[in-house]
């Protein structure tokens, strides 16, 4: 059962012009997303940059004005609440930054860093306090001696640990990652990601997790949901989208993912090819006369496509 | 105009030369004793050190790295941010700060040496023989000249071709990139264009004299997959038609596999591993090949723990400069197996690993060391 809803979320941000600066067009950043939650899994949202994917995690969180739409938490509407310090809402949804260097406040300690997010929420005594902390830096597997350094005397792998440690600090019940390896090297990513699936075993966190690399995504996620132009053109589970995609977004998409199998490179390069005729050929049955994604139509119980109906019947 | 200006007559096998180049035995044994006949080679870069002046000391970034490049052949370079790369790459063409950097060995290119060479030398050589394209393509383009200008740039200092010339140069090297409408885009900024089509413009600026190099620091880092698909299959393609060589730099494996002929592993300032790519790939054997490989989420079924190097790189200034730069992340691994000092040694043909613990390295779940 879902703890979490999003209906028709829909983020537009005016192009002003004209003579006297009037509204001129929109830019439809995000446009109809849809998505429920469930307690423990892990959530992918996958697009090219500018597809709107970062607009959504802040939209949802509260970083981004709504033009319309609602979100349900725990069965109530809090749509208007996101930033409440009061709500139970902001203090169970949680993000972790891509740059976690930029994120964090260069002048304050770890210990500040930590406890900004348990001073906000959290009526703890000073003991306390420091205790939760210490607990924070165990989970991560930091030492207790970082409590009085400053952000930039640590590396990125361990920026984007304290990330995560100050995500968790209030126990929340989701995590919106937003691209949160992306700037990591291959061996401190495979780090940051092991730890990141200890911690949802341990405490039955959801993430929704963000990212362009779909590598990293099919490690991590049980559902994904494509987007692109601000609209979801696929969801589904990790096998609906890798083993059975149906639109040719995503088609193209994953043709295009590098392989680390030199030996099959020409037979990808041609397949690749073919897609990409194949996209150019057969892009105007997918996309409306406005160059628009499609609503979502189901093809089975968790897989979701964007297509007309004529293109439907053909499956 | 020059298509090859790697003079294949080149011949170093003068008595007095060979002499002098002796004491590169490691050189030597690598390319069994026939490296001096570099007939083969665009370039050849020998032993090569770079270091930084850090508070009156200079700290090694690159250390002792010996490569070559041959005509048509991609020539990757992996490692991880601060192994190196990119500092090689940078002292190649000498983009370095010549107060604070120190640069030895050699690298020859055309029968020149080129860190012996001036400013004036290296400008000509720079953007005519040898093309440079960077990670970043909004920073390498000027925001306020048109494309078509910055791509003709090149063309006026290193050709003799006539403005008329140059404009139709330009259209024809937009065109080859791939760029639709090239009368149109040659007239915009860079602002103007999406970060694909800014990239293309960068190799277009960097193809435009038909340099014989071409060095990629991370062409492909800040684009989205498709694009970088597409960059990668136009490299490709210019390369087979050009027959240009490329040293491509980056750190994303997959790349490296869709596109690399041949790979040198970088770690904290050295090669560790060299080896054609599908025996990279198929038979690495420097631990820190191997785990590197072993963390791509990709190799890992789903839901399984991807493997971690334990420890951390180590920052320029705390690099070991004894003994086997990777053995404190391999820490269970006893220190008789590492090399005093350790050397490259072909295992295999074309097939390098830097020290012997090697031998003794296994991922969790293997049984015993690795054999030959």
């Amino acid at each position: 059962m879902s703890f979490m809803q999003i209906s028709d979320l829909n983020v537009h941000y005016p192009i002003r012009g004209g003579f006297f600066n009037t509204v001129i067009d929109k830019v439809y950043a995000v446009d109809g997303v849809t998505m429920e939650f469930e307690k423990g899994k892990t959530y992918g949202l996958v697009g090219e940059s500018g597809s709107g994917k970062s607009t959504t995690g802040k939209a949802i969180i509260g970083l981004e004005k709504i033009t319309s739409g609602q979100i349900f938490y725990e069965g109530e509407n809090v749509t208007n609440q996101r930033r409440k310090r009061d709500s139970a809402y902001n203090k169970d949804i949680q993000m972790i930054f891509q740059d976690s260097h930029s994120s964090m406040n260069p002048r304050k300690r770890v210990l500040d860093i930590l406890a900004e997010p348990l001073r906000n929420f959290m009526k703890l005594s000073d003991q306390e306090e420091r205790k939760r902390i210490k607990e924070l830096l165990a989970i991560v597997g930091m030492s207790e001696d970082v409590l009085l350094k400053y952000p930039h005397e640590f590396s990125g792998g361990q920026k984007q640990r304290l990330g995560i440690a100050r995500a968790v600090a209030c126990n929340p019940k989701m995590i919106i990652a937003d691209e949160p390896v992306s700037a990591l090297d291959l061996s401190v990513q495979a780090q940051v990601l092991n730890f990141m699936k200890d911690i949802q075993n341990e405490f039955g966190l959801s993430y929704l997790f963000i990212s362009h690399d779909l590598g990293v995504v099919k490690h991590m996620c049980d559902h994904i949901a494509i987007m692109y132009k601000g609209r979801f053109v696929e969801t589904g589970t990790r096998n609906d989208i890798y083993m059975n995609p149906q639109h040719i977004y995503t088609k193209r998409l994953l043709s295009a993912i590098p392989n680390i199998e030199p030996e099959t490179r020409s037979e990808r390069k041609i397949t690749r090819q073919d897609v990409e005729a194949n996209y150019q050929k057969e892009q105007h049955k997918y996309y409306d006369e406005h160059g628009k994604v499609y609503p979502l139509k189901s093809i089975s119980d968790t897989h979701k496509v964007a297509m007309s109906d004529i293109e439907r019947e053909g499956i | 105009m020059c298509l090859h200006k790697a003079d294949s007559g080149r011949n170093y096998a003068d008595a007095k030369l060979i002499d002098k180049y002796n004491y590169f035995s490691d050189y030597l044994i690598k390319e069994g004793g026939d490296c001096l006949n570099t007939a083969n080679d665009l370039l050849t870069i020998r032993n090569l050190t770079t270091s930084f002046r850090i508070k009156e000391t200079y700290h090694a970034a690159v250390e002792d790295v010996s490569l070559s490049l041959k005509k048509n052949e991609v020539l990757a370079i992996v490692g991880e941010s601060g192994c190196g790369k990119s500092t090689l790459a940078t002292s190649i063409v000498g983009l370095y700060n010549t107060v604070n950097t120190k640069v030895t060995g050699e690298i020859f290119y055309n029968n020149q040496n080129l860190t012996q060479l001036n400013d004036e030398q290296f400008n000509s050589l720079r953007g005519n023989h040898i093309g440079f394209i960077f990670q970043d393509p909004l920073s390498a383009l000027n925001p306020l000249m048109r494309i078509g200008e910055q791509i003709a740039e090149g063309l006026m200092y290193h050709t003799k071709l006539s403005k008329q010339q140059r404009q139709e140069r330009v259209l024809e090297l937009l065109n080859q990139v791939g760029i639709t409408k090239p009368e149109r885009v040659a007239k915009q900024f860079p602002h103007q264009l999406s970060g694909g089509m800014r990239q293309r413009v960068v190799i277009a600026i960097a193809l435009s004299c038909k340099p014989s190099i071409l060095i990629a620091d991370e062409p492909t880092t800040a684009l989205d997959v498709t694009i970088q698909a597409q960059i990668l299959d136009l490299l490709k393609v210019l390369q087979s038609e050009t027959e240009t060589g490329i040293i491509l730099i980056t750190h994303d494996l997959g790349v490296v596999a869709e596109i690399a002929d041949r790979v040198a592993v970088m770690y904290a300032g050295e090669v560790v591993e060299e080896a054609p790519v599908q025996e990279l790939f198929t038979n690495a054997k420097h631990p820190y090949t191997r785990s590197l490989l072993n963390s791509i989420p990709q190799t890992h079924s789903e839901n399984e723990r991807l493997e971690v190097i334990q420890g951390m790189v180590p920052s320029l200034m705390n690099l070991p400069r004894e003994g086997c730069r990777f053995s404190a992340r391999i820490p269970w691994i006893d220190a008789s197996a590492h090399e005093r000092n350790p050397q490259l040694h072909e295992i295999a043909p074309g097939h390098f690993v830097r020290c012997t613990c090697w031998k003794h390295f296994h991922l969790e779940g293997e049984e015993g060391g690795g054999t030959v």
